[in-house]
């Protein structure tokens, strides 16, 4: 404060500032301190990682353990597994849901009829509105024996397949039915970034005798690359980071080995086995990695396209 | 010349193009559509016609059998009365305290403005956990009550960022200033100039955080135990689970437990489509608005 009001005649000092706008701070202080108590209140008790959590002496008051439940995990028979499941899923999908959205934009763009391009934008919205909890419903309904797919399958080869009691079958479950419901969701932010491309480049274009297919990839693709890449390079960042919800509803006992996923063991291993430390541990190691990485991801988007997230 | 033999060559390849991208979107279009009006079929077909394969993308034998069971089952109308409350209740809380906090963090001349933002954006980029968060709503006392489904999902950090955006970019500073002039404290501003002008964030705001609140799952897996308080969404799964777990142990068959088996699945049918109700009502009238929400998240504050 006192170097603000330093600072000279022509800068109102902090205080005056303060003073002028009192008002919004009683505003403000109503969601700052639900931020400090749900979100940052959480950090401190993520300090039960390095204790031995007891119900009796509580958070504060259990005893330190230092870094044994983190050494435990690592050398425990599931950290390759759920690694493996959680790296393995994640990239899986970022790759597979990478060109589709930007298929569906370009395609949008260029499709004259009003009537029609409304029409499919709406309705490949739509999926990204229904609940986890529908969606997985809706899967188990068509991926069951009697389901839709399987009379397809029993068709072809004679026989149905358990989609959802085979391990091998889980992954690629997850990812496309993910790619089914946000795919329509994602095109929006590049028929943006297609919207903001100068209309003088098409017209040159034209003018040029360029086809369409030139003009998408002459004009379109390099308008929406720098877009594609952050998206790109942010979804690395959250390689370790799988929606819990849907891991967990369609999980089953027979698929856990390629489903187990860092989210859910946490879950069943904190909050049913009631493990607290142990768990909170294994739950601090993923965000400690996601926040080490999306610092370092951040760091190259900004010099790779000078755009960051801060 | 040269150029005429180019454009012919042109209008050729675009017309390709334009019926290649034509077939492509009608294709997005059915692979979405198809799984939808499968389900929405079947709920409406007969259990027979169902249990023999028949259904593709229209009803057979239409039937409403399967809804008579449902709407008569106390259970789901807890659960839609349940996920109503925590609906309304919590967007209602959400959209005020979104407002609360955007409003001072677009204001340029609001000392402190970049440290409460690095407060909450930190929050987006690193969080204590599942487990502390946990403890957090257990020591509160709030595990099994209706205030579990509100609380914890109380505010959202990027919907902030979001009206802190479209304040930035839509109310100009000058309107503030006059209103200034005319002696107008901040609290009659935010309610005599912001919120009349901000129709359509609040829009967006709703639309997010209500869909947010009918769609969940996790917070009632984690936090409830008791099945009045139970949502929608809950019902919905622990009926999908616990159909599957009689059908794989009954064994042997006979032909009523075939029949009953047939119009419980169609009945599974006939409840996911119930539980979508609200969302498809909505959903043409927000798409707009939520293309919108879209747009301004996009766009750097």
């Amino acid at each position: 404060m006192n170097n603000n009001m330093a600072k000279g005649v022509n800068r109102k000092s902090a205080w005056v500032k303060i003073k002028k706008h009192w008002q919004l701070y009683f505003v403000i202080l109503i969601p700052l301190s639900y931020i400090i108590i749900f979100k940052y209140i959480p950090m401190l008790g993520a300090q039960i990682a390095f204790k031995n959590y007891n119900i009796g002496k509580g958070i504060w008051g259990s005893p330190w353990v230092g870094f044994k439940h983190f050494i435990d995990f690592f050398r425990s028979y599931e950290f390759k597994r759920l690694i493996i499941n959680t790296a393995g899923l994640s990239v899986y999908q970022t790759l597979a849901g990478f060109v589709p959205p930007i298929i569906l934009a370009v395609s949008l763009n260029y499709a004259e009829n009003r009537v029609i391009r409304k029409t499919v934008q709406m309705v490949t919205y739509m999926p990204y509105f229904i609940s986890t909890v529908i969606l997985v419903s809706i899967m188990f309904q068509l991926l069951s024996i009697n389901g839709m797919v399987n009379q397809v399958v029993k068709a072809i080869i004679g026989e149905p397949i358990q989609f959802l009691g085979e391990p091998k079958w889980f992954k690629t479950i997850y990812v496309w039915s993910g790619i089914w419901q946000t795919t329509g969701y994602n095109a929006i932010i590049y028929l943006a970034a297609l919207a903001g491309i100068d209309q003088t480049l098409y017209e040159a274009a034209i003018v040029d005798g360029a086809s369409i297919w030139k003009r998408i990839w002459y004009i379109d693709i390099p308008g929406i690359l720098p877009t594609a890449i952050i998206l790109l390079i942010m979804s690395t960042a959250r390689i370790l980071e799988v929606g819990f919800e849907k891991v967990y509803l369609l999980q089953n006992n027979m698929n856990i080995q390629s489903s187990d996923v860092i989210s859910t063991y946490v879950y069943r291993v904190g909050l049913v086995s009631m493990q607290y430390s142990y768990s909170s541990a294994i739950g601090l190691f993923q965000s400690v990695i996601s926040l080490i990485m999306l610092t370092l991801v951040n760091a190259v988007a900004r010099k790779v396209s000078e755009t960051s997230l801060w | 010349m040269k150029n005429s033999g180019k454009s012919i060559h042109n209008s050729i390849s675009d017309s390709v193009f334009k019926i290649i991208n034509y077939t492509f979107l009608f294709i997005c279009f059915m692979i979405v559509i198809f799984p939808l009006m499968n389900v929405v079929s079947t709920s409406l077909s007969s259990p027979k016609a169902v249990a023999a394969g028949k259904v593709w993308i229209w009803p057979v034998e239409p039937s409403l059998v399967a809804y008579e069971k449902i709407l008569g089952n106390k259970q789901i109308w807890t659960g839609f009365y349940n996920s109503f409350f925590y609906t309304f209740f919590g967007t209602l809380i959400n959209v005020i305290l979104t407002i609360m906090a955007a409003y001072p963090l677009s204001r340029k001349d609001f000392f402190g403005r970049q440290a409460i933002i690095s407060i909450f954006v930190f929050t987006m980029m690193f969080s204590g956990g599942m487990i502390p968060t946990y403890l957090l709503i257990k020591d509160l006392g709030l595990i099994n009550t209706r205030w579990a489904m509100i609380i914890p999902n109380a505010l959202t950090v990027w919907n902030v960022m979001l009206a802190r955006t479209f304040f930035q970019n839509t109310i100009p500073v000058e309107l503030y200033e006059a209103s200034e002039l005319d002696g107008a404290s901040d609290t009659v501003i935010i309610t005599k100039v912001v919120i009349p002008l901000s129709a359509p964030i609040l829009a967006v705001l709703t639309l997010f955080y209500a869909v947010g609140h009918w769609n969940s799952y996790f917070n009632a897996l984690l936090y409830l135990k008791s099945q009045e308080l139970m949502p929608l969404q809950v019902v919905l799964r622990n009926f999908m689970s616990s159909v599957n777990l009689i059908q794989n142990m009954l064994g042997p068959i006979t032909k009523e437990q075939a029949e009953l088996i047939s119009l419980v699945d169609v009945m599974k049918y006939a409840i996911i489509v119930f539980a979508s109700i609200p969302v498809i009502i909505l959903y043409p009238f927000v798409q707009k608005h939520f293309v919108k929400g879209v747009m301004i998240g996009s766009i750097k504050g």
